[in-house]
């Protein structure tokens, strides 16, 4: 996949070109061009919610198929905590790790494991570094993005660490190596996401040149494939988890926040919920928290569009799951360690730009005023642009033309079919 | 073409679901403008700062922001009570915010030195019983 850039994409045989997921996009990334809707790939966050709205089913997310496992010679499972929330009625997580034991992986490494290094790092890293408070976690790959193409001023209030995947796939990687003593290529590290911005941030990183992942497959794929084997599982699971409550806590909104044992956080999520923080925040309305929990999805990652469950249902699972739980399970002997810490710098990316110099901006901007008295406001979308604004923007950067506009189109037409009555 | 953008907001008063919303928007402009976080910052926060104080003391006004290849100009604009003393009004910490406005977490007076603190340059002219004209400037460059 050398071209890879973003899992969410459109399969446009099913695109009817309706205005769903153009007025859904929270970064305006998509536009109907000739009857179908085209991602804008520099915009795109993949935060899924085109997959979420679209009602013909045309928005899809790329993953890897369950047959990926035959690629590699030992198979390491990370399943993510939103995993666990699955399923009902279950009271004990080894019954899953189990179950994807008899489904061809030769060992699991949970991603909570590693989330409980992370809060334990995070914690260590707030304390050290007061004056760069409030922190952002970087947990949720969309809310990466989305302040390295929007909110310049917030990328050093960024946690310098990498995803709990990231660092639990390098974990299990060392470790499958030690036990086997195969070769890196023969190894298959593999991780189970509920969402598609995971599976791009494994595949296209920021902050690390290569992720230890090798290949990502979906909760809602892996579902139907567990249920049937955790049944034979059920009366003696092998003891293989290794996480307790604040690890298994991440896969819910807050639950990282909890594992910084403070009180002074906010944890939002759902996307439009989470700009308006960071909106906030870059105009320095909130400044007294230390820490700043954001997940692109309602819910947390449990909501992701991956998944099967009712995010909500999900959550009130996994509470249940962890009232059984150890507080923590994983404990550095270091500070930290070396795995953990992103390999250079997040960088803005200003893809919005009108213009390569600010003096033709100012022209771009000028022009965008104009266009703009003369639509009609209604943000109608039939243009194929979600606002008269956008459609003003897309203009300028010379990939639509005036008359998209059918108000405009009208006037235009009325106008010429009176020249020629009067002729 | 003029090399000059004037971009003009009414501030409606004590509509504090509405406040911000100018400053948002000259934010969200200048991002897509090639220019320096750290002016898109100053401007956003200064703007913002005068805003609330218009919707908070004034009742509301106009806002003018002109945008220039050297430099951003914010005028607040506004036929509030004015200002007694200028000088009384731009120390840290001193407020006449009435109480239900302190409940909502504004009037810690702070607003006129942070508007000053995120500017590179800016006057006041306030007569009492008439109103109140904050000019502030951000450099570009």
């Amino acid at each position: 996949m050398t071209d890879f850039e973003h899992s969410v994409h459109l399969n446009s045989d099913l695109c009817k070109g309706c205005i769903n997921c153009i007025k859904r996009c929270p970064t305006q990334a998509i536009r109907v061009r000739n009857g179908k809707a085209t991602i804008i790939s520099e915009f795109c966050i993949d935060c899924g919610e085109c997959i979420r709205v679209c009602p013909h089913h045309a928005k899809l997310a790329t993953y890897d198929p369950i047959d990926v496992l035959k690629n590699y010679e030992y198979k390491v499972a990370l399943p993510a905590p939103s995993l666990y929330a699955q399923f009902n009625n279950l009271d004990d997580i080894n019954i899953v790790l189990n179950a994807l034991k008899l489904m061809g992986f030769d060992d699991v490494y949970e991603v909570s494991s590693a989330a409980e290094m992370v809060s334990e790092m995070s914690r260590r890293y707030v304390a050290d570094n007061k004056k760069k408070r409030p922190f952002i976690s970087t947990a949720c790959p969309t809310i990466v993005r989305l302040v390295s193409i929007r909110f310049p001023n917030l990328i050093e209030h960024l946690l310098p660490f990498n995803a709990p995947v990231d660092i639990a796939a390098s974990l299990a990687r060392k470790k499958a190596i030690e036990n086997t003593g195969l070769p890196s290529d023969k190894i298959g590290v593999i991780f189970i996401s509920p969402c598609p911005a995971k599976v791009t941030a494994c595949k296209k990183p920021i902050g690390i040149d290569k992720s230890d992942v090798d290949a990502v497959i979906a909760i809602k794929e892996v579902y139907p494939v567990l249920l049937p084997l955790m049944k034979q599982v059920v009366d003696m699971p092998e003891e293989l988890s290794s996480s307790g409550r604040i690890g298994v806590s991440w896969g819910n909104s807050g639950g990282e926040s909890g594992g910084m044992l403070t009180d002074s956080y906010l944890a939002a999520d759902g996307i439009e919920n989470v700009i308006r923080v960071l909106e906030d925040l870059e105009d320095e309305k909130i400044n007294r928290l230390e820490f700043i929990e954001l997940n692109a999805c309602s819910g947390g990652c449990v909501g992701g569009v991956l998944t099967v469950e009712n995010p909500y249902v999900a959550q009130a699972k996994l509470k249940h799951l962890c009232k059984y739980l150890p507080v923590a399970c994983n404990h550095l002997n270091t500070d930290y360690i070396d795995e953990a810490f992103l390999q250079k710098p997040i960088e803005y990316n200003p893809v919005f730009k009108l213009a390569d110099n600010f003096m033709d901006s100012i022209a771009a901007m000028s022009r965008i005023n104009e266009l703009c008295d003369k639509f009609p406001g209604l943000d109608c979308g039939s243009c194929g642009a979600p606002t008269c604004k956008s459609l003003a923007e897309d203009i300028v950067r010379g990939v639509a033309s005036e008359h998209d506009c059918i108000e405009v189109l009208r006037k235009y037409i009325k106008q010429k079919s009176k020249e020629l009555n009067n002729k | 073409m003029s090399n000059t953008i004037t971009l003009k907001y009414s501030v409606s008063s004590e509509d504090f679901t509405r406040a911000g919303e100018a400053s948002s928007d000259v934010k969200s402009k200048l991002k897509k403008m090639n220019l320096p976080p750290e002016v898109i910052r100053k401007v956003a926060i200064a703007m913002y700062e005068g805003e609330i104080n218009m919707v908070i003391h004034a009742n509301g006004g106009e806002i003018t922001v002109e945008i220039s290849p050297t430099e951003i100009v914010i005028i607040l604009d506004d036929i509030g009570p004015g200002i007694k003393d200028i000088e009384q009004a731009m120390t840290a910490g001193f407020s006449t915010a009435p109480d239900n406005i302190r409940s909502l977490g504004f009037g810690a007076g702070m607003g006129l030195p942070n508007m000053q603190k995120y500017s590179d340059e800016m006057s006041i002219k306030s007569t009492v019983g008439v109103g109140t004209t904050v000019t502030m400037k951000v450099y570009i460059k």
